[in-house]
């Protein structure tokens, strides 16, 4: 009782009562305020971009994630114990500092500054910092699934006469399904809520490189309280989707 | 020779699962590989199926060296210990599985998949998924799946390991029937003596990595190649250097001959077998099995004292080969 309670009130303080007080003062004075803050091209534009970059993100990490947990987990190769521990960096590592190094990798003087095409202050760097900062999240979800399932179930589809492809995607890759739908989950949540390293490389440069985020934090420097609170209620209304569409995922898998 | 492994070494880092092992496997025969766990046999298994890359050695199937190839070249059914369903497929998914992935025509997957859920009985269960199914369901559905594609070479690891006794007798005698009708290469995996001699028509025993004795069921029992042997396929007592089946004593009242006397210690009736446990005058223990017939004649009891006579003992060298067996 006490326990229940105790977590209650905590998750109250801590998750449910700043999210409520954004969701409040947006509708303070009714829809039409809102829907002209949310209305502003400007707004528009940085929705558009977030989603842009998390549509480009998500499926790279996604692949990027089942390759990398299946050489961790079923290629006793050298080298993979290191690969293990790199993947969990930039859950350790701030963003501001991602976004520093892109910065200077990818800066004038830096080891890439001079590549034909524009890499800093436009979409290929924002790309690449969300990129860097949301890869743990599928591959983390499917190493311990696949850890789990063994190799027995490759091993008969092999001796069935099946090939190496035919056997990832007809045995392999429906036993680890949900873990990979868990994992793109979280990498979407992950890419959407991105601030840090994309605030350093991006330039923030309002109806051009201008995530949501940042839309959020450029509004409120500019007395736009509306505005500000209209984004972070379209920021907190994707997450809320993102989440539901967890519970989805988390009810099909039970039901396996 | 259906199945041929030829001087087969394989190495787990420091452990030696395979130790120079050559073995070889007459086409359409039944053949037990039985030995301690640890001894080698569920390696020897896999490395015949490809799924272990030999050390040293080569492997021949159908006569064609099969050595470098990759398991879904070699046309081998293989039933795992743990039955290794397709978790995620249905029981009809599973036994088709080797025939779609091949891409058969329609009508003669249906038709090929049907006649085996016929032949394992599971009539009706092709609509389940394996958690649905019994220990035993799942195991034939296992089989249903390795025979789908009519492989040369079926080979079954520990095949009944993880039932419960009532269903392995009744799985063994069907795998006899299966074998019968069938007539594809088998090789089983065993540390079971019984089911080896049971069911197999050929014998390898193994133990630490190596062939201890390869022979037909009623030869490794009645002239077993070693003590190893002697000691792994049936129940032993053991008198100095001399090694006695506990059906190779003889009970009787009267002191004849060179029997001795001892005192009945424990009487076990197991239905037709009948267990005595006897300690000898010198303090040797003894274990003997007679039938139900037997035993009723002798009217034994606890505490009685009888003379024992060893029908046939064996004795074997130090280094485990036999010396000439001694009609007593």
């Amino acid at each position: 009782m006490i326990v229940r309670f105790g977590s209650l009130a905590y998750l109250g303080a801590i998750l449910i009562a700043p999210v409520a007080l954004i969701f409040w003062r947006a509708f303070e004075h009714g829809l039409h305020p809102f829907w002209l803050a949310i209305s502003n091209p400007n707004a528009v534009h940085a929705l558009k971009l977030t989603l842009e970059i998390t549509a480009v993100v998500v499926p790279l990490n996604t692949l990027f994630g089942i390759l990398c947990a299946v050489a961790i987990v079923r290629h006793r190769l050298p080298g993979m114990g290191l690969v293990n521990a790199l993947v969990d960096l930039p859950l350790a590592l701030s963003p501001v500092v991602v976004g520093l190094a892109l910065y200077l990798l990818y800066g004038r003087g830096g080891w890439f500054g001079d590549l034909p095409f524009r890499v800093l202050f436009a979409l290929p760097s924002m790309v690449l910092a969300t990129t860097f900062v949301s890869l743990p999240f599928v591959v983390r979800e499917v190493v311990p699934v696949l850890r789990e399932i063994g190799t027995q179930q490759e091993e008969a589809a092999a001796t069935l006469g099946s090939s190496a492809f035919t056997t990832f995607r007809r045995i392999t890759l429906p036993a680890i399904r949900w873990a990979v739908a868990y994992g793109v989950v979280l990498t979407t949540a992950r890419s959407l809520g991105e601030f840090g390293a994309v605030s350093i490389v991006s330039g923030g440069i309002a109806g051009r490189t201008q995530t949501l985020t940042q839309y959020v934090q450029a509004s409120y420097e500019n007395f736009d309280q509306t505005g500000a609170y209209a984004a972070s209620v379209l920021l907190a209304a994707l997450a809320v989707t993102t989440l539901l569409l967890m519970t989805v995922v988390k009810r099909g898998d039970r039901s396996t | 020779m259906a199945i041929e492994a030829r001087n087969v070494t394989k190495r787990f880092g420091d452990f030696v699962a395979l130790d120079d092992v050559s073995i070889s496997v007459e086409s359409g025969s039944l053949t037990g590989l039985l030995g301690p766990s640890g001894s080698g046999k569920s390696t020897l298994l896999r490395v015949i199926a490809g799924l272990e890359t030999p050390d040293a050695g080569a492997v021949f199937i159908s006569g064609k060296e099969a050595t470098a190839l990759a398991p879904q070249k070699r046309d081998v059914g293989f039933v795992f210990q743990h039955y290794a369903p397709f978790t995620h497929m249905t029981v009809w998914d599973n036994i088709a599985f080797g025939l779609t992935i091949r891409r058969r025509p329609k009508d003669e997957v249906r038709e090929r998949v049907a006649e085996l859920i016929e032949l394992v009985q599971l009539t009706g269960l092709g609509t389940r998924y394996p958690s649905q199914l019994s220990g035993g369901q799942r195991q034939r559905m296992a089989l249903a799946r390795a025979l789908a594609a009519e492989p040369e070479v079926l080979l079954l690891d520990e095949p009944f390991g993880a039932l419960d006794a009532r269903v392995r007798a009744e799985l063994r005698e069907w795998l006899l029937r299966l074998h019968d009708e069938m007539h594809v290469t088998t090789i089983f995996v065993t540390h079971d003596q019984e089911e080896a001699l049971e069911v197999a028509d050929n014998v390898v025993v193994m133990n630490a990595g190596r062939v201890e004795q390869v022979a037909p069921p009623r030869e490794l029992y009645d002239e077993p190649a070693n003590a190893f042997v002697m000691g792994f396929v049936g129940p032993v007592n053991r008198i100095g250097a001399a090694w006695v089946r506990p059906h190779d004593v003889e009970i009787s009242h009267e002191p004849n001959g060179a029997a001795r006397e001892a005192q009945v210690e424990r009487i076990v009736r197991l239905g037709f077998e009948v267990r005595v446990d006897l300690v000898r005058d010198d303090g040797q223990r003894l274990h003997v099995q007679l039938t139900r017939h037997e035993a009723d004649m002798l009217e034994l009891a606890a505490g009685d004292i009888v003379y024992v006579r060893l029908r046939v003992e064996r004795t074997f060298s130090e280094s485990g080969e036999p010396t000439h067996p001694v009609p007593a």
